[in-house]
């Protein structure tokens, strides 16, 4: 039987038409363009490289490699100039590692304890009073190590200068406990119940089986989150330029100023330093050194997690 | 965990490590509970001094004339105008900027992108770059945005700052979108295929719209992260005196600025007292900017779990 084709054909002009041709070639741009985008990152690190070379090869030209490295001082700014690069290097190095010494223990711990001890009702509430600490501006940390720190010290500690690596280090420390806690947390959190029920069966009590279970099936990300801390504490500049001077000297006292690569850049940047001139380019070969320093940090942390991740389930 | 320096004092064949001091292991366990507990309070704590500490610094300077006049060099009549406007300057340049670059790239990576040398070069590269300290980011404004493009930015510009808080957030941004987008089910892109339509269609009419809330509440997150920075805006030039405001046009993207952080900063390191009240005032308005954007960023995820 064939049914007239005028009773059942429709009527094609009512009917949706895909545009194929077009929606093919938007397809094809939005893909380029979202590619392009995703390309800026990119083009970003290239940026930054050839910044820091570009200046930094300039700079070796009137300093010799030797005496940046193994001068032991550094006078860019007066008239008999020095360039000891190693000098801002040991301030960092003092503010960083007292930082890390408050930030590492505490901020595992906290970790821990948001992990492992505190309820859920409690947890819901820390983690995000945690989150508030961490988005709180870095110059207001360096008003609190200058204005209320450093004078806390001063009762305790003779001899404990207005400027000082101590306070700084700590609030630093301080500033980078939710960063530690965070991270850590989220690989304390992901490693599966059954291995804690496992050490439990076993006669380990709650701490034994968190030391020496859980901890180091969370390693990799533990230790990801420090050397993340790590990086943030050397490359953190406000607190130490606010609370830690401006005098650069060789040594490790923690009482007295110090002046950190971050600090200096800060210093130049502030002054006005013609473009071209030597000072100009110290702070991008100060730049440059800062960020090979956390490059290696970020390759070792990239490698470390690949070596020891452990893959549950 | 150490007890393999314990003694083994029992001849009995048990393994020497084997030590069931219970009360002591207890004992033990108390301490290190309270130690979690003593480093949580510890933060939380640190926390509520700063803030009560400001308050208690800044309150007294805060009023309407504060927030209405412009810097000076009296103390008393400082206030924090050019500072503020130029904050939400940079806040809405930089989320004009970043948002639309971040969430292309993000969308890019996670829906288009497969496992090939160029996406996991980006991947690579993303990492690191979160990883950058601030002020180098700095250096690369300075160079590029400053000097290269000054025809562009007219130097020490608040476009210049916009651009180099752009490529600072972009990172948390792309990572941010990278998981709203994850987070939306993989049938109804597979829905979307079964009905004809292609890749894009069904990211702007289903995937986008669904992923968009978390999008923006971390998009909200990494802008406040912007606005606080200070380092890389005075490696590129923002100056703590400034006694205009930049005029509502094209041309006020090429006027120099001053922001928040920029002007606390100043007045903490002048050594009169009186402008370490000013600090404080200044810190006061800061927070309650970055205390109003991080709320809009909780409701927003709010609704969003309870959506779903």
């Amino acid at each position: 039987m064939t049914t007239s084709p005028l009773s059942n054909e429709p009527d094609k002009s009512n009917l949706w038409q895909p545009n194929r041709t077009l929606s093919k070639r938007v397809e094809t741009g939005v893909k380029a363009l979202f590619a392009l985008f995703a390309f800026v990152s990119v083009l970003t690190t290239i940026g930054i490289v050839l910044t820091l070379i570009f200046e930094t090869v300039e700079f070796f030209k009137a300093v010799s490699i030797w005496q940046f490295l193994t001068d032991t001082q550094w006078t860019p700014l007066f008239t008999n100039k020095k360039f000891g690069i190693m000098v801002l290097i040991s301030a960092t190095l003092l503010s960083s590692v007292i930082a890390i010494a408050v930030a590492l223990p505490l901020g595992l711990l906290a970790a821990i304890c948001l992990s492992e001890y505190a309820p859920a009702e409690l947890r819901k509430w820390l983690k995000p009073a945690l989150e508030v600490l961490a988005g709180v501006p870095t110059v207001v940390f360096g008003y609190f190590a200058l204005f209320t720190v450093t004078p806390f010290l001063q009762k305790f500690i003779p001899g404990i200068q207005g400027f000082n690596a101590l306070s700084a280090g700590i609030v630093l420390g301080i500033s980078i406990i939710p960063l530690v806690a965070s991270l850590s947390e989220d690989a304390i959190y992901s490693v599966p119940r059954s291995l804690r029920e496992g050490a439990y069966a076993l006669g380990s009590t709650k701490r034994e089986t968190i030391i020496s279970v859980v901890l180091p099936a969370a390693l990799s990300g533990i230790v990801a989150s420090f050397i993340l801390a790590i990086s943030r504490a050397i490359g953190e500049t406000m607190i130490v330029t606010i609370a830690a001077g401006q005098n650069p000297q060789l040594g490790f006292n923690p009482l007295v100023p110090i002046q950190t690569m971050t600090a200096y850049i800060v210093q130049v940047s502030k002054g006005d330093t013609p473009a071209g001139s030597l000072a100009y380019k110290t702070i991008f070969a100060v730049g440059m050194t800062l960020f090979l320093i956390t490059l290696t940090l970020n390759v070792f942390s990239y490698w470390f997690v690949r070596r020891f991740r452990e893959k549950y389930e | 965990m150490t007890t393999s320096d314990t003694k083994p004092t029992n001849q009995s064949g048990v393994n020497p490590n084997f030590d069931l001091a219970l009360n002591k292991r207890y004992n033990l366990d108390k301490v290190f509970a309270i130690a979690t507990w003593v480093a949580t309070s510890f933060a939380l704590l640190v926390l509520a001094i700063l803030l009560i500490d400001v308050l208690t610094d800044g309150l007294g300077g805060l009023n309407w004339s504060f927030l209405t006049s412009f810097s000076s060099r009296r103390a008393s009549s400082s206030g924090i105008l050019a500072p503020l406007v130029g904050t939400i300057w940079l806040l809405v340049i930089t989320a004009l900027i970043s948002f639309p670059l971040g969430v292309g790239a993000g969308i890019f990576l996670e829906e288009y992108a497969t496992d090939n040398w160029f996406t996991r070069l980006i991947e690579i590269n993303i990492a690191n770059l979160a990883a950058v300290p601030s002020i180098i980011y700095g250096l690369l404004g300075l160079q590029i945005f400053v000097r290269l493009i000054e025809p562009i930015t007219k130097g020490r510009s608040v476009l210049a700052g916009a651009l180099t808080l752009s490529l600072l957030i972009l990172p948390i941004i792309i990572i941010t979108t990278r998981e709203a987008l994850r987070a939306v089910p993989d049938s109804l892109r597979q829905a979307g295929f079964a009905l004809g339509a292609n890749r894009w269609q069904i990211i702007r009419e289903q995937i986008f719209p669904i992923a968009l809330p978390g999008i923006l509440t971390g998009t909200i997150l990494a802008l406040s992260r912007a606005i606080g920075e200070t380092a890389p805006l005075i490696v590129i030039g923002a100056v703590g005196f400034i006694t205009f405001l930049p005029e509502l046009s094209l041309k006020g993207l090429q006027s120099s600025f001053t922001a928040l952080p920029i002007q606390i900063f100043d007045w903490v390191s002048r050594p009169q007292v009186e402008f370490h009240q000013n600090a404080a005032a200044g810190i006061i308005v800061l927070m309650i900017v970055l205390l109003l954007m991080n709320s809009t960023a909780i409701i927003l995820r709010n609704k969003f779990q309870q959506s779903r």
